[in-house]
């Protein structure tokens, strides 16, 4: 039984009130996250995706629409208390790495919630081994890799044991290692908890792990679906300024080489299926 | 050349100085301040030598460190030794030269201030060099406490202290970076006129302060995302704990003091 | 111009307790009109050689020759500001460069620190702000209201500007979204081309590498491992995989299809563009028979 844990209805918002000539950032968009789903919603910059991520956590409030955490309205009561139930990790590693050290970051939340000192310990030592950072307790931040450092904030994220973990173009700055490190790390923590995972992103890889897709373009929310009926819609997305899987992208430039094929192929191993038993298995 | 800069860093070791409380040692340079003053002869100035001398060794700190704490202040040293060379009109004289006098008491006053001046900046060395930064600020928050009652904010003032202590190091970096990448662009702050070198600065500072500002309302932002509104109700995450040693650290001061008392004129 | 590093080694905080050995040893050349990549992982030293290619940092070992001036591990060197308006350097970020009250200032900024006369400067400035695809209204604000897409097509247009002979990149495309990537890349090969620029690509994106470059140069380690023509290169899966380094996608997938069909083709097809004509081709024959 799905169960309903954000959603938003009719959601419009504008960072520019008096100026009427500026497009809203965000234009009437609705959509409904369940328990357990990781969600990836993409779209070029300026689609605005990264509003969306701000109206989900409180850092802003729609002008019309509601946004709904936990079933309730967010609004200016509950918001600490929700805050306390989602994880954020933002884009740039350093601007929210507020602590001296790895192991003092991660206590960060905890410090701020008033959890006791025994308890504190045992949660920020925990959340380091999940995110494979325990050896770097002691380490402080400009001897950290970006990857390191976004692990980092996610083990911060984690230590309060929310029921969500947003994550704000979270791979954007990184390098592929550190990419990669970062979404290994979310899928390896969506194996042992049922952790609802919101993931702001233009990463190809990063989309293609979400159980769900909601792509934006000019502030408006323009499909949603798993991560195979998106990428099906092929030139469509190129136009919007996204990538193909790179099996996509082949079978797209093959067909308009006039090589036939069955289907558009998500899977390298499909397209070689294909192209085997229609052209070369004779 | 920012890579050279280490006066004042933090050197990681499990000397005894290392593992004292960092309340210790601060408390300790503070009255060590006004126990430099109860020397005044030649015998105890020799102690507080000898006992900044134990210090250094007990700390296991190379020579070089301490050396280049120095340099900074050595002109500040030397201009106050030569002050009182010149200046201070005591005694016998022991040079008659043309214009110039030097008297007894303006030497050994030119040496006693030089020794209390190197003794004052080495042990504060030692202090930065075997504490780090957050723990002094620790320190100094828990020190500073009772003083809330006077509405001073000390854990904001705290907090502040220690979030712009670790983004030193990632501030150097950007102001590596930037610089670079307007020397590439022609930018030269190493040549020219006074007026074109402090040109120079305008493409340097202008990006750093942008950077910085930008920095401050991103955290400002995560922070608020993971729960802080202020000091109330924050546990705290590193402590501080009290050992034997660092009592007997201050003890230690105490019977420096009575020496120098027992053998001051 | 060519630049060559001589056996060239750098450390960082030489003679003093913090000393680290950055580059070891490295030999590179880089021909004038080419356009060249330099791969290799965060450590491997390609910042280092970076920073060398306009003498912002001087070889602690060895030398580096940079068109005709030499400078060399040890020696004095006075003429190093004439060389960075030849080789201009795109850092990485490179927005958090600008500083100045208007774009078109901003832009200026380098090539009149280069003596270039004021009304020149702003010619460029004009027509490289063009070049980028900016609205020309975008000359006269600061640079601080633009978006951060914008911000780096500035901050490209100010080193453009002082006219180098080479262009270094140091990832350009670090932090933007697919479109924006494909469009910064498909600009400076057309400059490439189009004014016979000689290019340096740092970058971690083998596709990059392989689609634009004609030469490649692996960094590991601070040392230079390998280097050659694309299709040498991307003969070595082996070495590549013990640098830790996976060849393009495409050349991955031709290898997939090679195996299914018992049959090498011709040669590495270094995009998936080049890829697809070659199958189509192979598919077309295999119709013929």
């Amino acid at each position: 039984m799905e169960r309903e844990i954000i959603s938003l209805q009719e959601v419009t918002f504008t960072y520019a009130e008096e100026e009427t000539s500026i497009r809203p950032a965000i234009q009437n968009v609705s959509y409904t996250i369940n328990e357990g789903e990781w969600v990836a919603i993409v779209g070029h910059n300026g689609s605005g995706k990264s509003t969306l991520a701000r109206l989900m956590n409180g850092l802003l409030f729609p002008q019309t629409g509601t946004v709904r955490i936990f079933g309730e309205p967010l609004n200016e009561h509950n918001l600490w208390d929700t805050r306390s139930k989602m994880g954020m990790v933002f884009q740039n590693p350093d601007n929210q790495f507020v602590g001296a050290t790895v192991q003092d970051d991660v206590a960060f939340a905890l410090e701020n919630n008033g959890i006791p000192f025994e308890e504190m310990v045992e949660r920020v030592h925990a959340s380091l081994v999940k995110v494979n950072m325990s050896d770097y307790m002691n380490s402080e931040p400009h001897h950290l890799s970006g990857g390191q450092k976004q692990r980092v904030a996610i083990a911060g994220a984690i230590a309060l044991q929310p029921r969500i973990l947003l994550l704000d173009e979270a791979t954007s700055m990184l390098d592929p290692q550190g990419r990669e490190e970062v979404l290994q790390t979310v899928h390896e923590l969506r194996k042992e908890t049922d952790l609802t995972v919101i993931s702001i992103t233009h990463d190809l890889e990063e989309a293609l792990l979400a159980d769900r897709v909601i792509v934006m373009n000019q502030g408006e929310k323009y499909a949603a679906g798993s991560p195979h009926e998106i990428f099906e819609r092929g030139q469509e997305l190129i136009d919007l300024g996204l990538d193909l899987p790179f099996a996509m992208n082949m079978s797209r430039l093959l067909r308009a080489q006039g090589v036939p094929l069955v289907a558009d192929h998500m899977s390298e191993e499909e397209l070689v299926n294909d192209l085997w038993t229609s052209h070369f298995n004779k | 050349m920012l890579e050279k800069m280490i006066f004042g860093r933090f050197i990681p070791g499990d000397s005894f100085i290392h593992r004292l409380d960092a309340r210790a040692k601060l408390i300790f340079v503070f009255l060590f301040i006004m126990v430099v003053f109860i020397a005044n002869n030649w015998i105890t100035y020799g102690i507080l030598l000898l006992f900044t001398f134990l210090i250094i060794k007990l700390s296991k700190i190379k020579l070089y460190f301490l050396i280049n704490g120095l340099k900074p202040v050595v002109f500040l040293i030397i201009f106050t030794f030569l002050l009182h060379l010149f200046f201070t009109r005591e005694g016998p004289i022991i040079l008659d030269w043309k214009f110039i006098k030097i008297y007894e008491e303006g030497l050994k006053q030119g040496i006693f201030i030089s020794i209390r001046f190197t003794v004052l900046v080495v042990l504060t060395s030692i202090l930065t060099l075997t504490t780090t930064p957050i723990s002094i600020t620790d320190a100094l928050e828990v020190l500073l406490n009772p003083l809330k009652k006077w509405k001073l904010p000390v854990h904001e003032l705290a907090l502040m202290m220690s979030i712009s202590l670790r983004f030193i190091p990632t501030l150097m970096d950007e102001t590596d970076k930037i610089m670079k990448a307007q020397m590439a662009r022609g930018s030269d702050m190493t040549t020219g006129s006074m007026k074109e070198r402090m040109n120079a600065i305008v493409p340097l500072l202008i990006p750093l302060f942008v950077s910085a500002f930008k920095r401050a309302e991103d955290l400002a932002t995560a922070m608020e995302v993971r729960g802080y509104k202020g000091g109330e109700g924050r546990t705290r995450y590193r402590k501080l704990e009290w050992a034997f040693r660092d009592t007997l650290i201050l003890l230690t001061l105490v019977v420096l003091a009575a020496i120098l008392v027992y053998f001051r004129n | 111009m060519d630049i060559s590093l001589q056996q060239v080694s750098y450390s960082y905080a030489k003679d003093t307790p913090f000393e680290k050995r950055a580059l070891y040893d490295v030999d590179l050349l880089i021909p004038s009109g080419s356009y060249q990549a330099i791969i290799g992982h965060t450590g491997s030293g390609k910042s280092t050689v970076l920073q060398h290619l306009n003498a912002l940092l001087k070889p602690t070992g060895g030398a580096i020759r940079i068109g005709g001036t030499e400078v060399v591990a040890g020696k004095k060197n006075k003429k190093l500001r004439e060389i960075r308006q030849k080789v201009g350097i795109v850092f990485q970020f490179p927005e958090h460069q600008l500083f100045d009250e208007t774009v078109v200032k901003d832009i200026m900024f380098g090539p009149m620190n280069f003596g270039v006369p004021e009304e020149e400067a702003r010619k460029r400035a004009i027509e490289l702000v063009r070049l980028l695809g900016l609205p020309e209204e975008v000359l006269e604000k600061s640079p601080f209201d633009l978006s951060g897409g914008q911000m780096r097509r500035v901050a490209i247009a100010g080193v453009l500007a002082m006219n180098p002979e080479v262009l270094v990149l140091d990832e350009p495309t670090a932090g933007l979204d697919p479109r924006g990537r494909k469009e910064i890349m498909d600009l400076f090969y057309r400059l490439h081309k189009e004014k016979g620029l000689t290019t340096v690509l740092v970058t971690h994106s083998m596709e990059d590498a392989a689609r634009y470059a004609d030469r490649i140069a692996i960094m590991h380690n601070g040392r230079c491992v390998l280097q050659g023509i694309p299709q040498e290169i991307f003969s070595n899966e082996d070495r590549l995989m013990d640098y830790r380094l996976e060849l393009p996608q495409s050349i991955k997938f031709q290898k997939k299809l090679e195996e299914m069909m018992n049959k090498k083709f011709p040669s590495l097809c270094l995009t998936e563009e080049t890829l697809a004509e070659e199958l189509a081709r192979l598919v077309k024959k295999e119709r013929e028979i």
